[in-house]
């Protein structure tokens, strides 16, 4: 488990965009009518969007949209790790560290953070990164990854993450996937399958009998 | 090797567009109707004859899981919950269809939904997947302007998809904990029974199924279930995808014939072991939870389920993780050790208590902080989390500890004779963890 609490510091308030509560209703929309708890996790997902971290009011103002208990939505918020209880900085940076990345060399991905933000979860003095080490994001074929602002860098090296923190830096946008420019998940030099041109030619897409349909009676 | 024309994920690698009028001219949702038309006896029928074990990492016949849902719809509807909380560690596979082949989710889960008389279907795909899932629903809304699924749609079966995110917990992959998440509660495993079929997502009967096995479905009703039980060893059949990473020269994902040799996968699609063969310590052969195999036993391993488990691991989620011999594999075991202390719900003590309690003492074991008696001392934790939760969390604790103990006690010991000798002691405090 991890321990998990609210920030000591809160703002006073917190009050929904309209944009945020157009896709909050969007979201509850998905579930039956009185079922409206459910979309719990996508709501707070879309409440740190708006403010990059989930505060104290805003999960009052979350349990008030939803009609749930206050306790049952701090609950949420405590849980799910992917929820920042304190400010981030403008760029946050989440380092998979579980072993397949490793492996792959996270732990100089981590030196990196370390060395240009600080210890995890601290915020750079111009407020402009926070890191924070993160468990099995699932892309482990082409570790050792790393996630910013909610998209995956792939296939890094120390030197291609602190160039992509160079360009953050400088207010640059930056792409997310492969730093070797491998594709997808393919073999680096490109994929070796997949190759056959007839299954790529419509000749899939003609009309087919399904083998072992029943006979019509 | 598995020939292109056999493999299901024509776009695994996204060179092509993965879009409804691409996704079509590769084959998806060609025939779709009538399998709908043939009835979902039929559809269940060839599920089952195809041998489809699922693909989530447990291995449970589809087929059969399929027709455990009450034959009656009554006041209660019933829900197909699809798994795509991807997070065992190694594991990436679902990741690649959700993001470049979606339409064979989105038409397997029509057909799936069907066959268990659904009308509304959940993908609940994991938080951290932002951009598989704004692909993943792109998708839906292309199939839903098409009227492939929707209400009064062209298959004639009145279908909703919605995709539904997860917060960043490994624990609602256990379908149990999903259910719970997707009712909007901390996911913590309900205990069975009841079980989902009768008693799942707002307490309606539901089945909750991973994404490669729904995907695979349509396939194999147009090709046949004969073609893909002809795939892999008897009850072990079909093509799967395998997520190669580590130390390999060239990690990939690759759809292959389940029972490839699992030489024969590494050196044949991911460029082999860096360093070459000989260079191998050990391979974890299937996400995380399973029990590592040494390089001799990975010279002859088949990767299929009967095969692993007869090495006692297992084939899980089909997720390779290779390390060659400058591994430290005592601090690897030690950092999965640390992601299921991370990841436990905290519900039941053997679980919450000792995956912290093992993951601390492996912490002391790679530094040789520790003594030999210690070692068994730690496998007899592991048997007493194990088996003793409510889910499968604390077994998939246990069992890289008891791999790691099994085929490489000896560099434990050496580690601690290493750092008694430098440290010139003979007898360390016993500790234990705390």
């Amino acid at each position: 488990m991890s321990v998990r609490r609210l920030a000591a510091e809160q703002p006073e308030s917190f009050a929904f965009k309209p944009e945020t509560m157009e896709l909050a209703r969007w979201w509850i929309a998905k579930y039956p009518p009185e079922r409206k708890q459910s979309a719990v996790i996508p709501v707070m997902w879309l409440v740190q969007k708006q403010e990059g971290w989930v505060s104290e009011p805003a999960i009052r103002a979350i349990a008030d949209v939803l009609s749930m208990p206050v306790i049952r939505v701090l609950e949420v918020a405590t849980f799910y790790t992917m929820f920042q209880l304190a400010p981030v900085g403008k760029h946050h940076l989440q380092v998979c560290g579980t072993t397949p990345c490793v492996l792959r060399g996270a732990e100089e991905l981590k030196t990196v953070c370390k060395k240009r933000i600080g210890e995890k979860h601290a915020v750079s003095a111009d407020g402009m990164f926070s890191w924070e080490e993160v468990e099995c994001v699932g892309a482990c074929v082409n570790a050792p990854v790393v996630v910013i602002d909610d998209y995956y860098h792939e296939d890094l090296s120390a030197d291609a993450l602190e160039a992509l923190m160079d360009k953050l830096a400088r207010g640059e946008k930056i792409e997310p996937g492969s730093a070797i420019g491998r594709l997808g998940s393919a073999p680096e030099g490109g994929p070796t399958v997949l190759t056959d041109p007839t299954l790529y030619d419509g000749s899939l897409a003609k009309p087919i009998t399904l083998p072992g349909l029943p006979e019509k009676a | 090797m598995l020939a292109d024309k056999d493999r299901i994920f024509l776009n695994l690698y996204g060179a092509h567009g993965a879009d409804l009028e691409s996704a079509k001219k590769r084959g998806a949702w060609n025939g779709t109707a009538d399998m709908i038309a043939a009835g979902r006896d039929w559809i269940i029928q060839q599920v089952k004859d195809s041998g489809l074990r699922g693909r989530g990492g447990a291995g449970f016949p589809t087929g059969l899981k399929w027709s455990f849902m009450p034959k009656e719809v009554k006041e209660r509807p019933h829900y197909l919950v699809v798994n795509a909380d991807e997070s065992e560690p190694g594991t990436c596979k679902d990741r690649d269809m959700m993001r470049h082949d979606p339409h064979l989710l989105i038409e397997g889960c029509l057909i799936a939904s069907f066959a268990m008389q659904a009308h509304t279907c959940y993908v609940y795909i994991r938080g951290e997947y932002v951009a598989e899932r704004e692909a993943l629903e792109r998708a839906v809304k292309e199939a839903y302007e098409a009227k492939l699924i929707g209400k009064n749609n062209l298959h004639g079966w009145d279908f909703d998809l919605y995709v539904h995110h997860g917060g960043g917990a490994y624990i609602c992959g256990e379908e149990t904990a999903l259910l719970e998440s997707l009712e909007g509660k901390k996911g913590q495993p309900r205990l069975k029974p009841p079980f989902p079929a009768n008693v799942g997502l707002y307490g309606c009967p539901t089945t909750v199924n991973n994404v490669e096995s729904i995907a695979v479905t349509p396939t194999i009703l147009r090709r046949g279930a004969k073609w893909f039980a002809g795939i892999g060893r008897a009850n072990n059949t079909g093509t799967k995808v395998f997520c190669v990473s580590g130390h390999v020269n060239k990690p990939c994902n690759i759809e292959e014939a389940m029972s490839i040799p699992l030489k024969q996968l590494i050196e044949e699609h991911c460029g082999g072991v860096r360093g070459g063969w000989g260079n191998l310590k050990a391979v974890i052969p299937g996400g995380s939870s399973v029990r590592m195999i040494p390089a001799h036993e990975a010279e002859t391993a088949l990767m299929d389920f009967d095969s692993l488990s007869a090495l006692k691991s297992g084939l899980g989620t089909a997720a390779v993780i290779v390390m060659d011999q400058s591994t430290d594999l005592i601090r690897a075991i030690a950092r999965i050790s640390y992601f299921y202390k991370h990841e436990s719900c905290g519900q039941c003590t053997p679980c919450r208590e000792g995956t912290g309690w093992m993951w601390r003492v492996l912490e002391r074991m790679a530094k040789g902080e520790a003594e030999h008696s210690e070692i068994d001392l730690l496998l007899d934790v592991t048997t007493q989390v194990e088996g003793h939760t409510i889910c499968a969390l604390g077994d998939a604790a246990a069992w890289p500890i008891q791999g790691l103990i099994r085929h490489f006690r000896g560099e434990i010991e050496q580690r601690i004779d290493r750092y008694r000798a430098a440290k010139g002691v003979h007898q360390v405090r016993a500790v234990a963890a705390e």
